[in-house]
């Protein structure tokens, strides 16, 4: 029946499109079946864990019961600690965001669109994508000092490169048979970039934005267990140090709840310029990406 | 008129090996009349409607539109190639006037919906081209062509994916267009029906290196019914003149 209503469901949001509104997409925003169905394990789980310690299965020195987690995160919340935390967290992987993703787009620019360029920068760039990311950490500390610079150093790094090669790629990939139309119709240069090169890249280069934006909260993580004062990592080895568990089960899910909102948020804002992509994510109104 | 001065167009593969796609090729195409090009695969029907369209360049030789040298794509040469080419990412109205970018706005979406109802796809103005069929994609790729007013019209296989009652549709339509527009059709085709149904004279090319082989001409009224005994005595000829090579 699951797969019936999966069907049914497909074909309703595919005759949307062929009227053509913008509109009737949006009504994916709102809350619909598929996504209330995505509630159900992590529900589940919560009520596992609530009989778990309820029962006295769990030891609450490990593994506190969900009211006393949430009573923590409350509490904190209320000191206006937390707030805190997550500005100081958010505020490192955005700037290790911006500055990673501005790198790679001008050398996925650089090196997509010249030869030359390409031949001179790619291999040094592949090379040192070799490096394990984390392996940068002795080194930035000892060039950038432990505090900031450091670790927007090392999140600009992980985010650095799923960016560039998402971009590089997207540029050398793009359909030579479409460059020639542009050049029939006497297009310009620029409106070469604005008509073909842009619309055909955007969908890999918010893949790779995406996909650097998740690497960004993974290196954030690294970043302030090595040594922070401030953020939701440091509430994390706070929480181990001082012996309370439902702190980091706490950060835990603070962080993936916020990785979620970040990368939704993203995708929200590059969703209308993808509308016209012709996949299976756009036969489900781009549910699954979300 | 569009002249053809002893062409040649070699290509040196990666490996060093020269192809001579086009050797010694003349042919004056006079204005208002629909030729055809068949050949073998390979023979290079492509290669010399790209250097028609300015897209490539002759390694010897030359084209000249009414005295002036061809030498890159211009306004007054139109292309519809093989497959659509539509960028997936614009509407049907904006991928036709991706043609007249260059064009005041008003004029511009004026002249985009006179041509899209010329093609009759006025009703699919707004669609995106995955909602198209084949047919009407390719139609799209006409209309795009015309909207800049050519007076050459340059066709590579362009009804080749189709089936063969969408064809004969669009080839109908093409013939109303060019009727209506007096532009110059050069048509590179595959289907001997096609070029015997539609064309003033056909040009048979043979390949390695690509030549003109012979030049027919076709006097007879359009339209011409396909099944007539005139049109099926010609495409025998020019079948077995294909098989001669
Ligand atoms: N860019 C190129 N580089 C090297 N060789 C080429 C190039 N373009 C065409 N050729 C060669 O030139 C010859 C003519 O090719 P062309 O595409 O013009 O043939 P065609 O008559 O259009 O064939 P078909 O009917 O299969 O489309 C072929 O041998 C082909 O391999
Ligand atoms: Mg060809």
């Amino acid at each position: 029946m699951a797969v019936l209503d999966d069907i049914k469901e497909t074909i309703g949001l595919r005759s949307d499109h062929t009227t053509g509104g913008a509109a009737s997409r949006g009504s994916s925003l709102l809350p619909g079946r598929g996504t209330l169905l995505g509630f159900a394990l992590p529900l589940g789980l919560v009520a596992l864990w609530q009989v778990a310690s309820a029962t006295g299965f769990a030891d609450p020195q490990l593994l506190p019961a969900p009211g006393e987690v949430l009573g923590e995160i409350v509490a904190l919340w209320q000191s206006g600690d937390l707030v805190e935390h997550i500005a100081v967290t958010m505020g490192r992987v955005a700037g290790g965001f911006l500055w990673g993703a501005v790198a790679a787009t001008v050398l996925g620019i650089l090196t997509g669109t010249s030869t030359w360029a390409r031949q001179f920068l790619d291999p040094t760039i592949q090379a040192l994508k070799a490096v394990p990311s984390l392996a940068w950490v002795p080194l930035f500390i000892l060039w950038f000092g432990i505090f900031e610079d450091s670790k927007l150093m090392l999140i600009a790094v992980g985010v650095f490169f799923p960016v560039y090669l998402n971009l590089m790629t997207a540029i050398r990939d793009v359909d030579r048979k479409l460059i020639e139309l542009a050049r029939v119709n006497g297009l310009s240069r620029w409106q070469t970039v604005r008509w073909v090169l842009l619309p055909a890249t955007l969908p890999a280069y918010v893949t790779g934005l995406r996909g650097g934006l998740a690497l960004g909260w993974m290196f954030v993580v690294a970043a302030e267990l090595m040594g922070a004062s401030e953020g939701l990592g440091f509430l994390m080895i706070d929480g181990q140090m001082t012996g309370r568990p439902a702190i980091i089960i706490g950060a835990l899910i603070l962080f993936a709840i916020a990785g979620q909102i970040t990368d939704k948020l993203l995708w929200l804002a590059t969703r209308k310029p993808l509308a016209w992509q012709d996949t299976l994510d756009s036969l489900e109104g781009g549910r699954n990406n979300a | 008129m569009l002249e053809i001065q002893d062409i040649c167009r070699r290509f040196t593969t990666p490996d060093g090996a020269v192809v001579r796609a086009l050797e010694d090729v003349s042919l004056t195409i006079r204005e208002h009349e629909i030729i055809s090009l068949v050949g073998t695969s390979g023979c290079g029907k492509s290669t010399l409607l790209r250097l028609l369209s300015g897209l490539d360049h002759p390694t010897e030789g030359l084209v000249q539109l009414d005295g002036r040298t061809v030498d890159k794509p211009s306004p007054e040469i139109g292309m519809v190639f093989q497959e659509p080419r539509l960028l997936p990412w614009l509407t049907v109205t904006d991928n036709v006037g991706v043609a007249l970018l260059d064009t005041p706005k008003t004029e511009k979406a004026e002249r985009v919906a006179a041509v899209l109802e010329k093609v009759g796809l006025t009703k699919f103005a707004d669609a995106l081209p995955r909602q198209l069929s084949g047919g009407m994609a390719q139609r799209v790729a006409i209309a795009r062509a015309l909207v800049r007013r050519p007076s050459i019209l340059l066709m590579d296989e362009p009804f080749s994916a189709l089936d063969s009652f969408t064809k004969q549709t669009l080839q109908d339509h093409v013939l109303d267009l060019w009727r209506d527009e007096s532009f110059t059709v050069v048509l590179v085709t595959h289907d001997l029906e096609e070029a015997v149904t539609l064309s003033d004279r056909v040009v048979v090319m043979r390949g390695n290196p690509g030549r003109i082989d012979r030049v027919v001409e076709i006097d007879s009224k359009r339209p011409r019914d396909r099944t007539s005994d005139a049109v099926q005595s010609l495409k025998r000829d020019l079948t077995a003149a294909l098989h001669l090579n």
